[in-house]
């Protein structure tokens, strides 16, 4: 490690420390390109099951296009594909930059690992569509294709830790703990999650090694931890790195992000069995989810003061920087879904929020406001960068899209509180002669109006992403419109006090 | 006492090995003498970003 020799001339901040360092940024362009791609697949997926569910004539009567197996599509197009060449992007991207040293196996390693990766995405949604599935949430993909997936996120692992180690700079950036967690939990997760035993050598369907409770708790530690090491680790390891670099201004509190860290490391993964309350699981194991999703309010609001703090002294730069005004907006959701979250694992609430929509609303007010939101962000952070313009094409088209995106999240998550509320209290609603007051089928004809307005916030949601595709297009040909730009006016009290 | 018995006496304090573990992070990472090399550490992502390939 030559740290002692780079320090020298590191002082602090601003000097040209890096002259001899070559960073490679191929194979990140192609890792942008796809994840923009299966943004705007995934975004389109999401909307056409949400219109199924309001009409359902929409499943066109036909096994492939019916919501079973258009639902896993649009899940893991949207966090596979989209979240997961948005994460192979950017951490690839700041690891090189944060350890000044260009990536371990070179070009050709990131591009095998991207061209496999793809492929894998690919296949994947192809057998779910033929209606090969294993039927386990958020892990879809047979066997075949999760070995496939092993052997790549190996190879990523292998990419990234060994970036880290061969580091000219003697510290690990918080960004990096971030990516090494969210790189060594997930691949521990989807072997843990994958254990299955194929009925024939050449066949796809396969059955769990595990069963029963046993079965959904193996279930549920994958799919939470996907959620706190995928959805979260990850894109956090993003905020740390780019709403820094987007701000010019370092972290709030770099003391504070090593305890967000380890603290968030330490409970995350206990927190799986707050799915599994009233079920068979015993009473102790749904108790311990419930006390370490509540702890998990602390570490979670920790990173989130932290990524909005570092602003501190700098606020005016949400008005006249719609790219961080994104990234900003996505540590607030996460912000207010880390807060939901907790509270509706508590075993009381959950009880009524439970199966209900109100889940799906707070899936995605922490998929669409958090993780979409910071990596868009991101994306509108490299491609000038990586393209090698000097701005983006329009920064009103960013405002235009912050808004209609917002606007579209605000439609689904009020929607889904509403209708998810509605039917879990008439889920639970007797007559005064002890039945149930209403049949099922009475529940899902009142949500129907809730339907409709979650589909109109994912159509605005991707009419957002769409007019993040034509800025990016424009920037990458190297244009830039003519428009209005965003001006610094010094602040009034500031000028009449001078 | 033999080995096993000794391990599965420690392992039942789980909680307490990882609160202690918890607590040495949480001490290093407030420790003040600590302060000037996570200040440093902030500065990363803000210093120069090299030539591109």
């Amino acid at each position: 490690m030559t740290s002692a020799t780079l320090t020298s001339g590191a002082t602090l901040g601003s000097q040209r420390v890096s002259e001899d360092v070559r960073y490679h940024e191929d194979a990140i362009r192609l890792f942008v390109i796809a994840a923009v791609f299966w943004g705007v697949v995934g975004f389109l997926a999401g909307t056409f099951i949400a219109l199924q569910l309001a009409f359902p004539a929409l499943n066109l009567g036909l096994e492939w296009t019916s919501f079973g197996r258009l639902r896993p599509v649009h899940t893991s197009a949207v966090i596979f594909a989209f979240g997961g060449n948005v994460l192979l992007a950017t951490s690839l991207y700041s690891v090189q930059r944060t350890c000044r040293q260009h990536l371990f196996g070179g070009e050709g390693l990131a591009k095998f690992i991207f061209w496999n990766y793809n492929v894998f995405i690919v296949l994947a949604a192809l057998s779910y569509v033929m209606g090969f599935t294993q039927g386990k949430e958020y892990a879809e993909p047979e066997w075949i294709l999760d070995l496939y997936l092993t052997v790549v996120w190996v190879l990523y692992a292998v990419q990234f830790i060994g970036t880290v180690m061969t580091r000219r700079e003697s510290h690990i950036y918080v960004a990096n703990w971030f990516f090494m967690a969210f790189i060594l939990t997930v691949a521990i997760l989807h072997i843990g999650n994958n254990v299955n035993v194929p009925v024939s050598l050449f066949g796809m369907k396969s059955y769990t090694y595990v069963s029963g409770v046993q079965s959904a708790m193996v279930q549920w530690w994958y799919g939470h931890n996907a959620v706190g090491f995928f959805l979260t680790a990850g894109f956090l390891g993003i905020m740390y790195y780019f709403v820094p670099k987007r701000a010019e201004r370092p972290v709030y509190s770099y003391r504070l992000s090593i305890v967000h860290f380890w603290t968030l490391i330490f409970l995350y993964i206990w927190a799986g069995p707050h799915h599994l309350h009233y079920t068979s699981l015993p009473d102790w194991a749904q108790t311990l989810g419930m006390t370490f999703s509540v702890m998990l309010w602390m570490p979670s609001w920790g990173g989130m003061i932290n990524g909005i703090m570092t602003l501190s002294g700098a606020w005016d730069k949400l008005r006249t920087d719609p790219v961080l005004r994104f990234l900003v907006t996505s540590v607030a959701f996460y912000g207010m879904s880390t807060f939901e979250g907790p509270l509706m694992s508590v075993k009381p609430v959950n009880a009524l929020s439970h199966y209900t929509d109100w889940t799906v609303g707070h899936v995605h007010s922490g998929a669409l406001g958090w993780v979409a939101f910071v990596s868009f962000g991101a994306i509108y952070y490299l491609v000038p960068v990586l393209w090698k313009r000097s701005q983006l094409y329009s920064m009103r088209l960013v405002s235009y899209h912050f808004w209609t995106a917002t606007i579209g999240i605000v439609l689904y998550i009020t929607a889904m509180w509403v209708s998810g509320i509605m039917q879990g209290l008439m889920w639970r609603a007797y007559d005064n002669l002890g039945f149930l007051q209403y049949s099922f089928v009475e529940t899902v004809a009142a949500m129907h109006p809730f339907y409709v307005i979650r589909a109109m916030g994912g159509v605005l949601f991707v009419t957002g992403a769409l007019i993040m595709v034509y800025n990016l297009w424009r920037t990458a040909k190297g244009d830039v419109r003519i428009e209005k730009p965003y001006v610094t006016t010094p602040h009034k009290a500031t000028v009449g006090a001078a | 006492m033999d080995l096993d018995s000794i391990t599965v006496m420690l392992r039942s304090f789980w909680t307490v090995w990882l609160m202690l573990l918890l607590t040495g992070i949480l001490v290093y990472a407030m420790w003040p003498g600590n302060r000037r090399t996570f200040d440093d550490a902030a500065q990363i992502p803000l210093k120069d970003d090299g030539q591109e390939l």
